[in-house]
């Protein structure tokens, strides 16, 4: 495939991410304008940031005219995950893919990008991930937009509706390996479970939702491979070196 | 803009990409050892599960039309259906959902 073919996939896979995060980032937009941000600091707080979880904290924090000490630890709390998420990337990339593709596609690894990024075959072109960016990241700065300055525009029942479709893509993406593979099953279900425990239990219920996910991963994923390692594969890496 | 708002985001920038940045940028080879390679294997199913579910029962605007969003998402994903396809019809399923519910005797 073409860089262009690339970036046209990845396009047409970020609708999907478009969509959800106008919903999402609508009602950040709402969330914002009601501490008193301005429709363009808003918007550039979610161009520069993209990440749900992390914004919404985020909004407490300034609104509270709290240290930037402060911020900046919720922060790296909340968007620990992204480094799990970095590292399994990592090694869907061809090792010769250089510096600047690198910094590229980290400024628009977000959850969901994410979630579409590893169900490609390896190696990812860093075209695909532009055209996912290319897509979704002006929905969230659109909806975003919208949500500061007319956040009555839209009706509650639409943005309800939107506010699934991120989750129906991951259930997409994580439904069919898990029908192959009864390991990837068990995983999933198990991640479920865990999450479930860890929102409703009395004491696990206080670990915020970023910390509550780092440790469902570290647990099942660890668990996993422990009990059911990967094939041993011959080296590969020495080909790939090659490869683009 | 004012200045402290745009430091706020500042901050906020930059821890947040450093975290997603390191990674792709020091982890420049295939990890050979095995546990670790399965480990990562794994990785995106955990966290992905694990962000779906119990999330997504109140993602809408009731716990009804999120939970059958959620079976008809889990059903198109069990006969293969594509990301955009499960996510439209998810999203179309609970607006139905929701059009109907307050005119239900529940």
């Amino acid at each position: 495939m073409t860089r262009t073919q690339y970036f046209t996939k990845g396009m047409r896979d970020g609708m999907p991410i478009c969509f959800g995060y106008f919903a999402v980032s609508f009602a950040f937009g709402i969330q914002a304008a009601g501490i008193g941000l301005s429709v363009l600091e808003s918007a550039v707080l979610s161009a520069a940031n993209v990440t749900s979880a992390g914004q919404f904290a985020a909004l407490g924090i300034i609104a509270a005219g709290a240290s930037y000490i402060e911020l900046a630890f919720t922060q790296l709390v909340i968007n620990l995950r992204y480094f799990l998420m970095s590292c399994a990337l990592s090694q869907k990339l061809s090792p010769a893919m250089p510096l600047h593709h690198r910094l590229g596609i980290a400024y628009g690894m977000t959850d969901e990008i994410f979630a579409v990024s590893v169900s490609q075959p390896e190696p990812l072109s860093p075209f695909y991930s532009y055209g996912l960016i290319a897509v979704a990241v002006p929905g969230w700065v659109l909806g975003t937009v919208l949500g500061a300055a007319a956040g009555n525009i839209l009706p509650a029942i639409l943005t309800n509706a939107l506010g699934i479709a991120i989750y129906g893509m991951f259930i997409a993406i994580v439904i069919p390996p898990a029908k192959e593979n009864r390991v990837v099953a068990g995983v999933v279900v198990l991640s479920m479970l865990l999450a479930t425990v860890f929102t409703y239990a009395p004491l696990l219920r206080e670990i915020s939702s970023g910390f509550r996910i780092i440790l469902i991963t570290l647990l099942v994923a660890g668990g996993a491979a422990l009990l059911f390692p990967l094939e041993d594969k011959p080296a590969e890496p020495e080909e790939d070196r090659h490869a683009s | 803009m004012r200045v402290d708002v745009l430091l706020y985001i500042a901050v906020m920038a930059v821890v947040t990409y450093l975290i997603r940045m390191l990674p792709l940028t020091l982890i420049r080879r295939k990890i050979t050892n095995r546990y670790i390679r399965s480990f990562l294997y794994y990785v995106p199913y955990a966290t992905l599960s694990a962000m779906t579910f119990p999330a997504i029962l109140t993602a809408t605007g009731s716990v009804i039309s999120a939970a059958i969003g959620f079976a008809a998402a889990l059903l198109l994903a069990f006969r293969g259906k594509s990301l955009l396809t499960v996510a439209v019809f998810a999203s179309a399923v609970v607006l139905v959902c929701e059009l109907i519910l307050p005119y239900l005797p529940l």
